[in-house]
């Protein structure tokens, strides 16, 4: 049976069509949701796409944390439903509270959209287990609000428990602490990441194919999930 | 009617680029005595009926302020009448 995977659009999501595309690409049903129905159509796991969602007013991610969909999806991801938040989904993950932390204005207030270098520090989670710890992938970055912090503590934590996902390699883009680019939660069903890997996922668009790895590997997650 | 006054600024270990920015710019106008800026947010807020300080906190913990990086203080404020 085709994996179902649901894609948020939020008022001022920019990425859904290519997380959906992405999500096709991989072999998945891409599924639309509204931020406005808390109704998830039975999908099998969620993205929140990358764009300014409620035009980023108050703090990014703020407002849509109250968006109808959001109390199902935070439910269903505190029961195990696969969660990947990109970008401003990083973001609404953070203000949730679904992932510890939050992400601020760049340390230099510059927006950066270029090609980034990661590494690959976690394939313990739902949407990493295509990638071997230590791989080095290319994707597009672009934000203007993507410093990760927290305090120290919860930093030791997360790199002590393996929850950092991947790193920013070769030059951080945002100043995020320890040079974070990607984090899951607890049990590694849900994941934040400023990098966009859905724009690395076919020769024509993006510096390279490594994106997909992320879409591969929910795919490879719900094969082998307890139904 | 008095309004509900919610100040919200980034915690004292959080960095403020913004506010580095400004106080960057400072001696361009001629001004060296500034060691440090930085910015916040003030939301103020009317009731339809009487201010609700404590309801005025649970929106400020929830939406206004996000507490892993900002701090928040509530106060009330008259306003005079006539002003909008």
């Amino acid at each position: 049976m085709t994996a179902r995977i649901g894609v948020v659009t939020f008022p001022g999501s920019l990425d859904d069509r290519d997380a959906a595309r992405a999500v096709r690409i991989a072999g998945a049903e891409a599924v639309p949701l509204w931020h406005d129905d808390p109704d998830l159509r039975g999908v099998d796991a969620v993205v929140l796409p990358g764009g300014f969602s409620y035009g980023d007013y108050l703090r990014c991610g703020a407002i849509a944390r109250f968006a109808p969909v959001m109390e199902t999806i935070v439910t269903g991801a505190r029961d195990g439903l696969p969660v990947l938040g990109i970008c401003n989904g990083f973001q609404i993950l953070c203000e949730a509270h679904l992932l510890p932390g939050a992400l601020t204005r760049n340390r230099h207030l510059h927006f950066r959209n270029r090609d980034q270098w990661l590494r690959m520090e976690s394939a313990d989670t739902a949407w990493t287990n295509a990638f071997q710890p230590g791989q080095e992938l290319l994707v597009p970055v672009k934000n203007g609000e993507g410093c990760y912090v927290a305090d120290e503590r919860t930093l030791d934590e997360l790199v002590a428990t393996g929850r950092v996902v991947a790193s920013y390699l070769r030059g951080n883009p945002n100043g995020s602490q320890r040079d974070i680019a990607a984090i899951s939660n607890e049990s590694g069903n849900v994941v934040g990441m400023m990098p966009h890997p859905e724009h690395a996922v076919e020769a024509l668009t993006g510096p390279s194919l490594d994106g997909l790895g992320f879409f591969t590997s929910i795919l490879k997650h719900l094969a082998g999930a307890p139904a | 009617m008095p309004r509900v006054v919610v100040d919200v600024m980034l915690k004292p270990e959080i960095l403020d680029p913004q506010g580095q920015a400004v106080a960057n710019a400072l001696p361009r106008l001629g001004v060296t005595d500034v060691s440090s800026v930085r910015i916040g947010r003030r939301i103020e807020i009317e009731f339809s009926g009487q201010p609700d300080l404590d309801r005025a906190r649970e929106i400020a913990d929830k939406l206004l302020a996000n507490p892993v990086i900002e701090d928040f203080s509530i106060r009330l404020a008259d306003v005079p009448d006539g002003n909008p």
